[in-house]
């Protein structure tokens, strides 16, 4: 067994080189732990036995701030906590302080945050693609994906003034009317974007190396995902065909048809199939939803000051990691009592373990790329 | 492999409906957020619910704390007890424990005794086929006896209901942890054990999630002052006084 | 003269090499980069110089000023002296290959042997390092790499093996004779141990998809974790140096070394005006370029770049005009050597790029199983494949042609029937039976 000791003055653990086991310091600053995710993996030669996820590095302490902050106040925080998708944390908080509130954002609001989220979720599951392929060893998918990704924080930009943190929306509806080509710019980033699917699908789809590293790697059964909380693509690869757009239909995606794709096997192949079939879906429900947009206002009655009556609601969104809750509980007074937001890759990441069991250090940093995890989320 | 899952029928939907319009009982079934958001407009679910609310004045609902505000508009939403065919299958199955159910915003609530809550989660699961633990955890009202209230959200697949589970916690009572009936409790306990302090018996490996193991304090009750806290430590670490 | 020929010159030569490696390898970096850019739908460096063409510079002054950092609990000595005994080793390897005819550092019988001999020390310098830094990626990265450069130069020592039957000398100047003697490169006659050495050079050189023992997202940086400044530098150059080396032994051992394609045509005598129309048209591009540069010193580089391209245009344009048999025409040879040496060189290096650019990394087992359950077997029957086709080319009197060919269509009969029974043993999870848990 090997040895440990405390370099004096560090606290840097390291070991005398033992026969059997090492245990292998990953992160919190490694180049494939997607920020400060630090693992601690008990190996055997290269083979994992055991590991244990370090987290809290990018802890803020959001929900405590909310405590702090009246309910409009608040909003632009939750876009810090997946950074790389802010719109759908965005949608998620103010529905959920909606419904707290009893009020209902206007049809043409909420066909407009469904653009808008569904764009996200491309544009999150593009950035996912272009560090997953990298993780893995490709190096050119990565700027085909930023490439496309730009598109959307284009039309992000014109839309609201943010590329990233986009705090695009208002309770009770839209901050701002969108913008004349809104409709255009969403067009044309369709029209071709199946095309760019199908681009990243020959680089990578059948390719052996590829195919050989991602199949039958960190296998989640549809009974274990159910177990460990994991939502999302990670939960439809493993076969549950479960969506909340479908299952509990919020803004408007009750009005748009898509289809729902699952895996069969739930390996880290069958989440890149999943991912890839869910941005075409993306795609078509934003096609469907430019064609019409209807008139009207963009904002729903609601206050200047926001007093919610006393109760608590929870309410989640499919974000594109997975399901994205917001628990709220009022007080009556015009700050929250209480907000617990639900990250789904907090849960998603807690499946690891289990994933990388028995596994090739090379494959843990694949099962991580595949759970796509955002440390501001799992952190908050 | 995605092909096929096109021609399979988006089942949910039609599920959600069902299960909307099946289950007995005047007051919606206990499914949070509406099936179809047809039904969400937020009068029509409030109209019943208020009418119910109105006969009997809160039945001792977990003490909203401080006096409840009357808000002005029309019709606010407001917890109102619930009584339909679940709640009654929990109250025959765990007579004295389930001390309220409440509906609130449409979302179904229960409220149980905290140290019988492996048995009520273990029954959810294999009975009521809330598989899905979808959030553990707690909230402060410091001025309350029992301090905690611990809540669970759970998720059916099958039935596509929501149901939330609230135990009443005191600060320093154990509370049985539900880590055996699902897993990811493991993670959701230890942050509500970090940020509340809330000690869950049986659980594996209790300790801080997203706090350093040294941090002092729970961040997230109501009598945390992060300025003490921060003063403490400049204090210990620094040598000087923080002056903030 | 007696002086001059066997000592002087290759002293000469040794230097040219050693002054100009560093350099060459920097801007292979470059290129490497500039290819990547392009294939990635970007620029590349494009700040320091014209088009970036002072990075190099740029990069090597910051690498020499970096601070020279030692872990606590590193083998000091080890620690500093495991990247010299990998450049050393890289760079000794160079010294039997032939640039040309003539710019040869020195001709051993034993040419090849020598090369794979020397070359393969490098390792050396990976091992002690990634053990003397005392960091468990280092560590990894060094076992791996150990692992991988046994493997791979089994099959790549098999490869070559192929084509020094056909060649029957060991001499790197004797092979590059025998495929001029021929007239047909061996890659038409051995193209399978070709793609042997192809995949096995990558391999070796730690290249992506085999950069294994250094795969940035898995093992940081493999055994170069704890190194930096200088001393990383050296190990880069190694690198760098080493993809030379395989690369010159492919161009040596089955591209026809310096000889011009169609070297024995007369028909094809007007591929000799290529190299210098090439050199003239990059000269023209950066007269062209240089008015559009925004900075005047960057306008005078670029100048000073199509000044040097039109100079080696002169240099491998003059012996063509020179009136046979004077000593400028007879340099022909040496100097339309060394660039066709070198263009080969360098498209082996671009296929190493484009590889790199376009494919995800394999696991470690997965490079394993390629090669000890794929690539050495082939390798084995190219071999026998080979020696039964000389055998009945040159005992039984066969011509050559369908003599060869049947030894090369037995060879591939076999890779398929190796990929085809290779699929099954694949085993994702390795070793399902022990499970534990992490303690704290």
């Amino acid at each position: 067994m090997a040895e440990r000791y405390k370099t004096a003055g560090t606290n840097v653990e390291t070991t005398v080189l033992g026969a059997d086991e090492i245990i292998l310091n990953m992160g919190p600053q490694h180049p494939s732990t997607h920020g400060v995710l630090r693992v601690k993996l008990r190996l055997d030669g290269e083979k994992v036995v055991g590991s244990e996820c370090v987290i809290g590095y990018l802890h803020r302490g959001v929900e405590k701030i909310a405590e702090h902050r009246n309910y409009q106040q608040f909003a632009p925080y939750v876009d810090r906590m997946d950074y790389v998708a802010a719109v759908s944390n965005g949608l998620g908080y103010c529905e959920a302080v909606e419904k707290l509130l009893g009020v209902e954002a206007p049809p043409r609001a909420r066909v407009i945050r469904t653009i808008l989220t569904e764009l996200q979720r491309i544009a999150s599951h593009l950035f996912w693609l272009g560090t997953h392929a990298l993780d893995i060893g490709a190096l050119t998918p990565l700027f085909y994906c930023l490439r496309e990704r730009e598109e959307i924080l284009k039309i992000f930009e014109k839309y609201c003034g943010a590329r990233l943190t986009t705090h695009a929306f208002r309770i009770g509806g839209m901050q701002y009317e969108a913008y004349d080509e809104l409709e255009k710019d969403v067009e044309r980033f369709c029209k071709d974007f199946d095309k760019r699917v199908d681009e990243y699908e020959a680089l990578l789809t059948e390719n052996r190396i590829w195919v050989g590293r991602t199949k039958g790697i960190g296998v989640l059964t549809a009974d274990a995902a159910i177990a460990m909380g994991v939502t999302g693509p990670v939960l439809r690869a493993s076969g549950v065909q479960w969506d909340i757009r479908k299952a509990m239909p919020y803004a408007a995606y009750d009005q748009y048809e898509f289809s729902i794709p699952t895996g069969k096997s739930g390996d880290t192949y069958d989440r890149y199939l999943v991912r890839l079939e869910e941005m075409r879906q993306s795609r078509k429900i934003c096609l469907q939803a430019i064609e019409k947009i209807p008139a009207g206002p963009i904002l729903g009655k609601v206050g200047k000051v926001l007093k919610p009556p006393p109760g608590e609601i929870y309410h989640s969104i499919e974000g594109p990691k997975g399901e994205l809750g917001y628990y709220i509980v009022s007080d009556g007074t015009t700050q929250p009592y209480r907000v617990r937001i639900r990250p789904p890759s907090l849960m998603n990441l807690e499946a690891l373990d289990q994933m990388i069991r028995g596994h090739l250090v090379a494959d843990v940093v694949a099962v991580i790329g595949t759970l796509d995890i955002v440390l501001g989320e799992v952190d908050r | 492999m995605t092909n096929d899952s096109e021609e399979k029928q988006p089942p949910r939907p039609a599920e959600a409906e069902k299960s909307a319009g099946t289950p007995a009982a005047p007051s919606a079934s206990p499914f949070a957020p509406g099936g179809t958001p047809s039904s969400e407009a937020p009068a029509k679910p409030v109209a019943p619910s208020a009418a119910a609310a109105a006969i009997p004045p809160k039945p001792g609902a977990p003490a909203k704390p401080p006096g409840p505000p009357p808000p002005p508009k029309e019709a606010p939403p407001k917890p109102a007890p619930l009584d339909n065919d679940l709640v009654r299958r929990y109250k025959t199955r765990f007579s004295g424990a389930i001390q309220e159910a409440l509906l609130d915003r449409r979302q179904a609530i229960l409220v149980i005794a905290a140290d019988r809550l492996l048995e009520i989660a273990r029954y959810s699961r294999d009975e009521e086929d809330f598989n899905l633990l979808v959030d553990l955890t707690a909230v402060d009202w410091p001025k309350r006896e029992k301090r905690f209230d611990l809540v669970l959200n759970l998720y059916s697949f099958p039935k596509n209901e929501r149901l939330r589970i609230k135990a009443l916690v005191a600060e320093n009572e154990p509370v049985p942890s539900v880590e055996s009936v699902w897993p990811t409790a493991n993670w959701l306990e230890r942050e509500a054990f970090d940020m509340f302090g809330i000690v869950f018996e049986g659980h594996s490996n209790l300790k801080r999630l997203l706090l350093p193991e040294e941090w002092q304090g729970y961040p997230l009750r109501k009598d945390y002052d992060i300025l003490q806290q921060d003063e403490a430590w400049v204090r210990e670490n620094l040598g000087i006084d923080s002056g903030q | 003269m007696n002086v001059i020929m066997p000592y002087v010159l290759p002293v000469l030569f040794a230097l040219v090499i050693v002054a100009l490696l560093p350099l060459l390898a920097g801007y292979i970096v470059l290129v490497e980069r500039k290819v990547m850019a392009d294939m990635q739908v970007r620029l590349g460096p494009m700040r320091v110089g014209p088009h970036g063409l002072l990075q190099p510079i740029a990069d090597a002054v910051k690498l020499l000023l970096k601070e020279d950092i030692i872990p606590e609990n590193a083998d000091r000595l080890v620690f500093w002296g495991a990247p010299l005994i990998s450049v050393t080793a890289a760079m000794l390897a160079l010294a039997a290959l032939p640039i040309g005819p003539f710019f040869q550092i020195a001709d051993l019988n034993i040419g090849l042997l020598f090369i794979l001999g020397v070359s393969s020390l490098g390792i050396f310098g990976i091992v002690l390092g990634g053990w003397a830094s005392n960091s468990h990626y280092s560590l990894l990265g060094a076992l791996r790499s150990a692992a991988q450069l046994v493997s791979y130069e089994t099959s790549a020592g098999l490869a070559i093996v192929g084509a020094l039957l056909l060649a029957g000398t060991l001499s790197t100047r004797g092979i590059v004779q025998a495929q001029s003697a021929t007239g047909w490169w061996f890659i038409f006659v051995a193209p399978v141990g070709f793609f042997i050495y192809l995949v096995a050079s990558i391999a070796e050189t730690n290249r992506a998809p085999f950069d294994m023992p250094e795969a940035e997202s898995e093992l940081v940086a493999g055994y170069m974790t704890e190194y930096s400044g200088f001393r990383w530098a050296l190990y880069f150059l190694a690198e760098y140096t080493n993809m030379i080396v395989v690369a010159s032994i492919a161009t040596t051992l089955f591209l026809g070394g310096w000889l011009r394609p169609f070297a024995n045509t007369p028909l094809f005598n007007f591929l000799d005006y290529l190299p210098p129309l090439l050199m003239l048209g990059v000269a023209g591009y950066c007269f062209w370029r240089a008015p559009k540069q925004p900075v005047a010193v960057q306008k005078m580089f670029m100048v000073a770049v199509g000044l040097l391209c039109i100079a080696l245009t002169l240099a491998l344009a003059m012996p063509l005009a020179a009136p046979a048999g004077s000593l400028l025409a007879s340099s022909k040879a040496g100097i339309h050597g060394a660039f066709w040496f070198l263009f080969k060189v360098a498209a082996y290096i671009y296929v190493f790029m484009w590889l790199r650019f376009t494919f995800p990394r394999y696991r470690f087992d997965q490079l394993m199983r390629l090669g000890w359950q794929f690539l050495v077997p082939l390798s084995i029957v190219n071999v026998m494949g080979m020696g039964l086709g000389l055998a009945l080319h040159r005992q039984l009197n066969w011509p050559a042609a369908p003599a060869l060919i049947l030894g090369i269509v037995l060879t591939l009969a076999a890779g398929a029937y190796l990929l085809a029974t290779g699929e099954k043993h694949e085993h994702p999870r390795v070793g399902e039976e022990e499970e534990t848990s992490v303690d704290a």
